[in-house]
């Protein structure tokens, strides 16, 4: 099997065997696109191109058969009954020179007398005469005055001496209408013979020849071996014209060839006839020889061209789709990549940020307590010399460890938002529970929160810490916003417009924000507070709710408040 | 001045010595536990109106001694000290009965703050 295949895959263009490691960037899917097509035609068009040349010979063969048998058939019927017609005329001569004596035919009265039962039996024979062997005629019964003539320099004359029988190709000779001669000899002794001459009226050829029903653009005649016409024929001339047709090699067996003149092809069909000089030709016009074969013919191509345009049409567009559909996926599969390689940055970063902060914080605290407790020594000895000074150093040791707790605080919020469980939430308790945690700022702060909570909102499925993360960070936000005495407002609602998602508004009568830093609000580290925040606490937030699908919009105006709205899907598109 | 006892649980010995000193310093009763056993331990002993309890301790966490403090001295009042930054631990454990939570490190007039505030509770509860 994995033979084959090898084998296979040697003949395969190289462009697609090494795809998809051939080639970068778009001319990989311009190679990927060309192989496609290859195939695709190489695969429907070869067999097409070959379903129809098998066709086309098949119905080529067919259609000879068709043709040329009937063609065939009719020449060689033909051919017999005009050899038929010769050989009973032939016969009937020698007949008579073999029973009558040379005494008897050279008698002018007998002769005569033979000739009318003659013309009785055959009205076709014109004349009939009796020549010696110096060349003299010798006794002639016939319409003409033919007595006395002497032959014995014409080539027939020479001819019947040495075969014995003679004949001759249609001539007009004395008589001014078409006819042929019959000559035969016989030997008398010590070398010596005589010929007995008859003329045929060709009239009988032409009746033989019509009688067969032509169709019309078919012509069927008789040449001698000049090219000359014996018969009249129908498009090619009269009796005695040359025909503007090759001479076609002997055969005595009827043969149907192509033959091409001014007019286009035609079928050419022909038989020598047997002891005579003579043709018989048949020739049919193109038009209705060729017509079905023609129509065929227009009609393969047609269907041949149309298929292969079909299928080149459709090969390229779908070879289009696909390799644009490959793209795609090439560049999703990409953006994946680039996504997941960033979600593992931010893991390992949120891993690195958790161990820094975890490590340092409690150290932190140390210091923090054992400078508290250098400051308090100092502040309680009312006698300690340096005592201002000293304390100075200490406030600004503990300012820094205020600020170092804020950034590992920072730090560890942002590292948990690697640690995802996803569970079921109802987002009015989560809110209360967030609330919770800081209501104890609020009853020492005098600030009012007011809830808003909408009863009927479906469970949502979210990473519980993360949510409470999201909203500890914004309503902490709140609480840093407004002054002692302030307002905030929480309410919670299903999106009327767009169902499965909540809606969660966090709005307070704070110091607002200045319409620069709303753009930024998202960035990391971007912190409006001037001592207070790392500038996390947004950013980590918007990014927990986008990676689900929801979002956080703000609105805010300096001196009125801000207003955060978070926008959660009620399932989490992430999971 | 002081009119309630503070046990302090963490499981850093420095941070614990500076800050009973610290608190002693403003004459407050201090007691220290280095582990969850031995602060458990320690309220069998005495009574504390408050106990500053840390979160992330080794051995018994945090929020168990909290659970275990809330059943046998329901009076007592715990502020979690909560290290790591941990929102999760924070409202688990002002779910389980804290007081409140401190973030460490912690600034000492704010928790005194604190502690008075759970001291008054307790008289008032």
């Amino acid at each position: 099997m994995s033979g084959i295949w090898q084998k296979f895959r040697r003949l395969m263009p190289r462009g697609l065997k090494d795809f998809p490691h051939y080639g970068e960037g778009p001319e990989r899917y311009s190679l990927l696109r060309k192989n496609f097509v290859l195939i695709v035609c190489a695969t429907a068009i070869i067999p097409l191109l070959l379903m129809a040349a098998i066709n086309y010979y098949q119905y080529q063969s067919v259609l000879k058969e068709e043709i040329v048998k009937p063609l065939s058939r009719l020449i060689t019927s033909t051919k017999h009954t005009l050899e038929l017609f010769l050989s009973e005329r032939e016969s009937t001569l020698r007949l008579l020179i073999r029973e009558r004596t040379f005494e008897e035919l050279s008698n002018q009265d007998r002769l005569n007398g033979i000739f009318q039962s003659l013309k009785a039996e055959f009205p076709e024979f014109v004349d009939l005469g009796l020549i010696d062997s110096s060349g003299l005629q010798r006794s002639y019964s016939g319409p003409y005055e033919l007595k006395g003539k002497n032959y014995k320099d014409q080539d027939w004359f020479q001819e019947v001496q040495l075969r014995g029988v003679h004949v001759s190709n249609v001539f007009l000779g004395y008589r001014k209408f078409p006819h042929f001669v019959i000559a035969i000899k016989r030997d008398k002794v010590k070398g010596d013979f005589y010929v007995l001459r008859a003329t045929i009226d060709t009239e009988k050829f032409n009746q033989l020849i019509s009688t067969i029903a032509l169709r019309p653009g078919s012509d069927l005649f008789l040449i001698d071996s000049e090219g000359v016409l014996q018969t009249p024929s129908r498009y090619h001339g009269n009796v005695l014209e040359k025909v503007h047709l090759p001479i076609p090699p002997m055969s005595q067996e009827a043969v149907i060839t192509k033959t091409k003149d001014e007019h286009g092809e035609h079928l050419l069909g022909y038989a020598y006839l047997r002891g005579a000089n003579f043709i018989l030709v048949l020739i049919k016009e193109p038009g209705e020889v060729m017509a079905g074969w023609f129509t065929l013919k227009s009609e393969l191509l047609l269907v041949l061209v149309v298929s292969v345009a079909v299928i080149l049409i459709v090969s390229l567009r779908t070879t289009a789709l696909l390799v644009d559909r490959i793209r795609e996926a090439d560049q999703k599969r990409e953006s994946v990549y680039i996504e997941v390689e960033h979600t593992a940055k931010l893991a390992s970063m949120g891993r690195l940020a958790a161990g820094v902060a975890h490590e340092i914080n409690n150290p932190l605290a140390i210091i923090n307590e054992k400078a508290g407790l250098l400051k308090d020594l100092v502040e309680f000895s009312k006698e300690y010399q340096d005592r201002e000074k000293l304390l100075l150093q200490v406030d600004s040791i503990l300012r820094s460890v205020n600020r170092c707790r804020e950034i590992t605080h920072r730090l560890l919020g942002f590292a948990k938002r690697m640690d995802v469980k996803v569970e079921t939430i109802y987002i009015n308790e989560l809110v209360q529970e967030v609330l919770g945690f800081l209501e104890k700022e609020a009853f020492h702060r005098d600030i009012k929160v007011t809830l808003n909570l909408a009863q009927d909102i479906d469970p949502i499925a979210h990473d519980r810490g993360q949510l409470q993360q999201v909203f500890l960070n914004i309503i902490n936000n709140a609480f840093e916003a407004v002054e002692d005495g302030g307002n905030i407002t929480i309410s919670t609602r299903e999106n009327e417009t767009e169902p499965g998602v909540v809606e969660v508004t966090i709005a307070d009568d704070g110091r607002g924000i200045h319409p620069d830093d709303l753009k930024h609000i998202f960035d990391p580290f971007y912190s409006r507070g001037k001592e207070q925040g790392t500038g996390l606490g947004l950013s980590i937030s918007y990014g927990i709710v986008a990676k689900c699908g929801g979002d956080i919009k703000v609105e805010s105006e300096i001196g009125k408040g801000s207003t955060f709205t978070v926008v959660l899907p009620h399932k989490c598109k992430m999971a | 001045m002081a009119e309630y006892r503070v046990l302090l649980v963490d499981d850093e010995e420095e941070f614990v010595s500076a800050l009973s000193e610290r608190l002693m310093l403003r004459g407050i009763e201090v007691d220290s536990a280095l582990n969850g056993e031995e602060a458990l331990a320690r309220l069998v002993e005495k009574e504390f109106e408050v106990v500053i309890l840390d979160v992330m301790m080794p051995g018994l966490g945090g929020l168990e001694v909290l659970r275990q403090i809330k059943s046998t001295h329901p009076d007592t009042q715990v502020i979690l000290l909560t290290g790591h930054g941990s929102t999760r631990e924070g409202i688990e454990g002002m779910r389980l009965g804290a007081f409140d939570y401190l973030i460490k490190p912690v600034d000492i007039e704010e928790m005194l703050e604190k502690m008075k505030e759970a001291a008054k509770s307790v008289g008032a509860g």
